[in-house]
C-alpha cells in the first residue's frame, strides 16, 4: 500500500441554488479542484462520486457516467463509479479513491460529492432522506430523522444530564465559524435564545439544532504522495481512511446515545494512522443535528461518554480551544448537500492543514480529522490527514 | 347440546364530547335535547382509530378473556356502517389480526344497527350445525351523524365481538333466536354519502318500535315466557328514551332495563348498540339469570335472543379484559373542532 | 409504501411477529433471515411477541413524517419489549404522561393510508399499560 496525498480541493457555495443543478454544480467543483492542483482532464485515472439520492432528487440514476461525460471527459472512457452509503455517501467516495491510489491500481483519481436537494418540495426532500433510515421498522411508524435524534438527545439528556443549552451552543459555534466561510449557506450569528426559541421539530430539538436542505458539491484529488510535489507544494497525507458500519435501525443499537459505527471507523483510522485521538489538532464532525455533533466528539474519543455537552460549553471544541471541530460552519451552517459533505470536509481539513483558511484558521493545525455518517449511525466514515 | 357464547369483549374509545358542546356549535339550547334523548355524551374515536381497528381491539379482548386459541374460529363476521372499504372486508383484517387465518370463513355484513346480531344468529346456526367450532360474530361502528342533524347527538363509536360455540365452554347458552323483518325505508345512506337520511319521527312507530315489539312477542310466545322470566333486557338503543317506552310495552320493568342501558354516557354505537348493552349485562350476571335482548336495524329488522347464563360466567371474569363500566369511565372530552378532525368531517 | 410490500409484513405489523435463535435464544423484531450471533450456525424459528415492554427513549414529532400530517404531533418512542428487543413504535397518550421506563402495551391503530383511493396502513402502537 503505498501513501496517498491530497493535491487539488475544490467547492462550490452551499445554499439554495435554484440556477444550478446537479450537473453545473458538480462540474464546478470539480474544475476548481483541477485548477487548485494543475491536472489536466487527460491525467484522471477514475472517479468517485458520492451521492445519495440523485433518483428520488432529481429522478437521475447513473450519475457516474453522467458525471464523467458533463465534465468533459467522455473520451477518455474513465471508470466512474457513483458511491452511497446516505450522508456517509462523500466520505464513502473519499474511502473507495483512496483504495484506488493506495493499492496502486490508479494514480490521479478524483474523489467528488454532490447533492441537489431543491428540485424537489421540502416535504419530498424530508421524505427522501428518511430512506436513510429502516423504511419498514422506522419510517412505517413515522420516524423522521429529527424524530430518531431527537430520541437519542432525550435519553443523553436523562442519563448524562446534558443541558437544552449544550446542545444549542453547538449551533451558536457552528454558525459563528460559518460567518468566515465564503462557502457557507448561512453566514450569520445565532444566539442560544434564538435556538431556543426557533419552533420545535421534535422535542427536544428545534428548527436552530438542526442541519438544512442544501445545495452544493465539493471535489478532492487524490495522488500518490511520491508523485504529489507534481502538482503542488503543500500535499496533505491521507494518514487513514476507515469505515464501519452498525445496525440501520437506530432500535437495534445497544446504547442509543452511542454510535458503534463511529467508534469503529476512529479506532481503525487511529490504528492505521498510529495516533491517539488527544493528538488531533482539528476535526470536521457530522452535526446533522447538535446532539449528532456531542455524540460525535464523544464517541470520537475527544472526551469521555457523556462529556459532550460540558466540553461543549466549556468552549473547547471553538476556534481556539482545545480542539476546534467544525471550523467550516459544520452540517448546520455550512449547509448539508448530503453526498457533497464528506468530501467538503476533507477540503475544509486541508486548506486547513495548508493554512489557507482565512478567519477560521486554527494555527499551527498539523493533524486533522474528519468524521462522515449515514443514517442514525449505520455507516461511519473518518479520516485523518497530516500535513 | 348447548350451544351460545362462550365469550365477549368490548372495546370503547377514550374520547367523549358532550351534548352541550355540539348544540353550542348549532345554536340550539342542550337541555331539552338531553332531556328528550336522555344522552348526555356519547364516545368518539382517537384520530388513528376506526371500525377496523375498534373490532380488533374487541375481538382481541373476547379471544384473550376465554384464553380461546384462535385457530378454532371457524367463521368471523363483521357486522358495521361504516366498514372502511366499500369493497374488502373489515373482517379478514380482523381475522388476522386475531390469528384466525387461513382456515376460516369471513364476510362483512350490513343492516344498520342489527349487523352484528346477524352475524350472531348465523354464528349460532354455523354451530349448531356443527360446521364449525366457534364463530366470532362482531357488531363495530364509528358511525356518522351530518352536522347539524338530530343524529349527530348520538351516534358514537364501539365494538363488541362475541364468540359462540359449543358444550362446556359456554357461559350463556343461546335458547332460542328469530328475526322479525320487513321492508321499511326508515333511515338509509346511498353509496358515496357520507351521511346517513332518515325518517324523523318515521323511524319510532312503524320502525324500531314495531319490529323490537314483534319480534320480542314472537319470542315470549316461541319460549312461552313472559316477561318475569327474564331478570335483564337489552333493547337497541339509539337513545335513552325508545328502549324505556319499548320496555314498558311489552311489560318489562326499569329494572330489568337498566343495567344494559348505556347509551346516555356512550351514545349510540349502531352495529355494537344492543351487543354492548348485552356485554354490560353479562358484566354482572349470576349464573341461571336469563336475558333477553332485540337488536334493531333500520331498513328494517330485529333480532332477538334469549340467553341463560351458566356458572362457567365466572371463570371468564378475567381484570385484564375492561368491563364496560371501565371503558366508560375516565374519558377524554373534545371540543367541536377536535371532534370534527377526529371524525374526519374535515375533508384536506 | 407498495401494497406487496406492506402486505408481506402484516403478521410483524399486525401481532409483533418475529423470530427466535433456538441456538442463542435471542429473540429478533421483525423476523430475521439470519441470526446476528450465530449466522449461519444459528436456527430461527417464528415467535410472536406478547406485547408489554417499557419505553427506552421518545420524542414529540411536530414536523410529521409524509403520511402523518392529520395525526401530528405524534409521540415516537422507542420500546423495549419484555423478551429483549428494541422497536420503533408509536405511543398514544399525552406528552407529559411519557416517562422513560413507562411500562407499555401493544394495540392496533391505523398508521395512515395510500391517499383517499388507497389501501389504509394498519398496525401496531401502545399505549401505558
Amino acid at each position: 500500500m503505498r501513501e496517498v496525498a491530497v493535491v487539488g480541493v475544490g467547492c462550490t457555495r452551499f445554499g439554495e441554488l435554484w440556477n444550478r443543478s446537479l450537473r453545473d454544480l458538480v462540474v464546478e467543483a470539480g474544475i476548481e479542484a483541477l485548477e487548485d492542483c494543475g491536472v489536466g482532464g487527460e491525467e484522471i485515472d477514475a472517479l468517485f462520486v458520492g451521492n445519495m439520492s440523485s433518483g428520488q432528487f432529481t429522478k437521475q440514476e447513473h450519475i457516474g457516467c453522467l458525471i464523467a461525460d458533463y465534465a468533459g471527459l467522455a473520451s477518455f472512457h474513465i471508470p466512474s463509479v457513483r458511491v452511497e452509503g446516505a450522508c456517509a455517501s462523500g466520505g464513502l467516495a473519499m474511502h473507495q479513491a483512496f483504495l484506488a491510489v493506495a493499492s496502486g491500481y490508479y494514480d490521479v483519481v478524483v474523489a467528488a460529492g454532490v447533492e441537489k436537494m431543491t428540485d424537489v418540495s421540502t416535504e419530498d426532500a424530508t421524505d427522501a432522506l428518511a430512506a436513510a433510515s429502516d423504511r419498514e421498522w422506522e419510517g412505517f411508524a413515522g420516524a423522521t430523522f429529527p424524530g430518531l435524534y431527537a430520541m437519542i438527545a432525550r435519553l443523553h439528556m436523562h442519563r448524562y444530564g446534558t443541558t437544552r443549552e449544550q446542545l444549542a451552543l453547538v449551533s451558536v459555534k457552528n454558525h459563528a465559524n460559518a460567518v468566515h466561510n465564503p462557502k457557507a449557506q448561512y453566514r450569520r450569528n445565532v444566539s442560544v435564545e434564538d435556538v431556543l426559541n426557533s419552533p420545535i421539530v421534535a422535542d427536544p430539538l428545534r428548527v436552530l439544532d438542526c442541519s438544512p436542505i442544501t445545495d452544493g458539491a465539493a471535489a478532492v484529488v487524490l495522488a500518490p504522495l511520491d508523485i504529489a510535489s507534481e502538482y503542488t507544494d503543500t500535499p496533505i497525507r491521507v494518514k487513514a481512511s476507515a469505515c464501519a458500519t452498525s445496525t440501520i435501525s437506530l432500535h437495534d443499537r445497544e446504547d442509543i446515545t452511542t454510535l458503534d459505527a463511529t467508534k469503529e471507523a476512529a479506532k481503525r483510522a487511529y490504528s492505521m494512522a498510529h495516533i491517539s485521538p488527544a493528538d488531533v489538532d482539528i476535526a470536521e464532525v457530522h452535526d446533522c443535528f447538535t446532539i449528532a455533533e456531542i455524540c460525535a466528539i464523544e464517541d470520537l474519543g475527544f472526551c469521555a461518554k457523556g462529556e459532550g455537552g460540558k466540553m461543549t460549553e466549556d468552549g473547547e471544541t471553538e476556534i481556539g480551544g482545545k480542539i476546534p471541530v467544525n471550523t467550516s460552519g459544520g452540517l448546520k451552517a455550512c449547509g448539508h448537500p448530503v453526498g457533497a459533505t464528506g468530501i467538503k470536509q476533507i477540503v475544509e481539513v486541508v486548506q486547513q492543514l495548508r493554512g489557507e483558511a482565512g478567519k477560521r484558521q486554527v494555527d499551527g493545525a498539523e493533524l486533522a480529522l474528519t468524521h462522515n455518517v449515514g443514517g442514525s449511525g449505520g455507516t461511519a466514515v473518518v479520516h485523518i490527514l497530516s500535513r | 347440546m348447548v350451544v351460545g357464547l362462550v365469550s365477549y369483549g368490548v372495546y370503547i374509545p377514550r374520547y367523549r364530547i358532550k351534548i352541550e358542546e355540539i348544540a353550542r356549535v348549532w345554536g340550539k339550547d342542550p337541555e331539552p335535547i338531553i332531556r328528550g334523548l336522555r344522552v348526555r355524551e356519547k364516545s368518539a374515536p382517537d384520530i388513528d382509530e376506526d371500525t377496523v381497528t375498534i373490532a380488533v381491539e374487541a375481538a382481541r379482548y373476547s379471544v384473550k378473556r376465554a384464553g380461546i386459541d384462535p385457530r378454532r374460529i371457524g367463521a368471523l363476521y363483521v357486522g358495521s356502517e361504516s366498514h372502511p372499504y366499500a369493497v374488502k372486508p373489515t373482517g379478514t383484517i380482523v381475522a388476522e389480526a386475531i390469528g384466525a387465518t387461513p382456515h376460516l370463513t369471513v364476510a362483512d355484513y350490513e343492516f344498520a344497527c342489527k349487523a352484528g346480531t346477524a352475524a350472531m344468529q348465523t354464528c349460532y346456526a354455523l354451530v349448531k350445525a356443527d360446521m364449525i367450532d366457534l364463530g366470532m360474530a362482531i357488531g363495530a361502528d364509528v358511525s356518522q351523524g351530518a352536522p347539524n342533524d338530530a343524529l349527530e347527538f348520538t351516534a358514537a363509536a364501539g365494538g363488541m365481538a362475541a364468540i359462540i360455540g359449543k358444550g362446556n365452554d359456554v357461559i350463556a347458552e343461546i335458547e332460542h333466536t328469530l328475526s322479525y323483518t320487513t321492508d321499511t325505508p326508515d333511515f338509509w345512506r346511498r353509496e358515496g354519502q357520507p351521511y346517513p337520511e332518515h325518517g324523523g319521527r318515521f323511524t319510532g312507530e312503524p320502525a324500531y318500535f314495531k319490529h323490537i315489539y314483534n319480534a320480542t312477542k314472537m319470542l315470549l310466545d316461541a319460549t312461552s315466557t313472559t316477561p318475569e322470566d327474564y331478570r335483564y333486557v337489552v333493547f337497541h338503543q339509539p337513545n335513552g328514551k325508545f328502549p324505556m317506552n319499548v320496555a314498558k310495552k311489552l311489560g318489562f320493568t326499569e329494572q330489568q332495563l337498566l343495567p344494559g342501558l348505556v347509551v346516555g354516557r356512550l351514545g349510540n354505537t349502531y352495529s355494537a348498540s344492543s351487543m354492548i348493552g348485552l356485554a354490560a349485562v353479562l358484566d354482572k350476571a349470576e349464573p341461571g339469570d336469563r336475558i333477553l335482548m332485540t337488536s334493531f336495524g333500520s331498513g328494517a329488522g330485529s333480532d332477538t335472543f334469549s340467553f341463560v347464563v351458566r356458572d362457567t360466567i365466572e371463570k371468564i371474569r378475567v381484570k385484564e379484559v375492561p368491563t364496560v363500566e371501565e371503558l366508560l369511565s375516565s374519558p377524554i372530552y373534545l371540543d367541536y373542532a377536535l371532534y370534527a378532525k377526529h371524525k374526519n368531517k374535515i375533508k384536506f | 409504501m407498495s401494497v406487496p410490500m406492506f402486505w408481506r409484513e402484516i403478521p410483524s405489523r399486525y401481532n409483533l411477529s418475529g423470530s427466535r435463535c433456538t441456538m442463542c435464544g435471542a429473540y429478533h423484531y421483525p423476523a430475521r433471515n439470519i441470526c446476528p450471533k450465530c449466522r449461519r450456525s444459528g436456527k430461527i424459528e417464528p415467535y410472536n411477541f406478547g406485547g408489554t415492554g417499557e419505553v427506552v427513549t421518545y420524542t414529540v414529532v411536530n414536523t410529521p413524517a409524509k403520511r402523518f400530517e392529520k395525526y401530528t404531533p405524534y409521540i415516537l418512542a422507542i420500546i423495549k419489549l419484555d423478551e429483549g428487543p428494541k422497536i420503533t413504535a408509536q405511543l398514544v397518550c399525552e406528552p407529559e404522561d411519557v416517562k422513560i421506563g413507562m411500562r407499555v402495551r401493544a394495540v392496533f391503530r391505523k398508521m395512515g393510508e395510500s391517499g383517499e383511493r388507497g389501501i389504509i396502513y394498519y398496525g401496531t402502537k401502545f399505549v401505558p399499560a
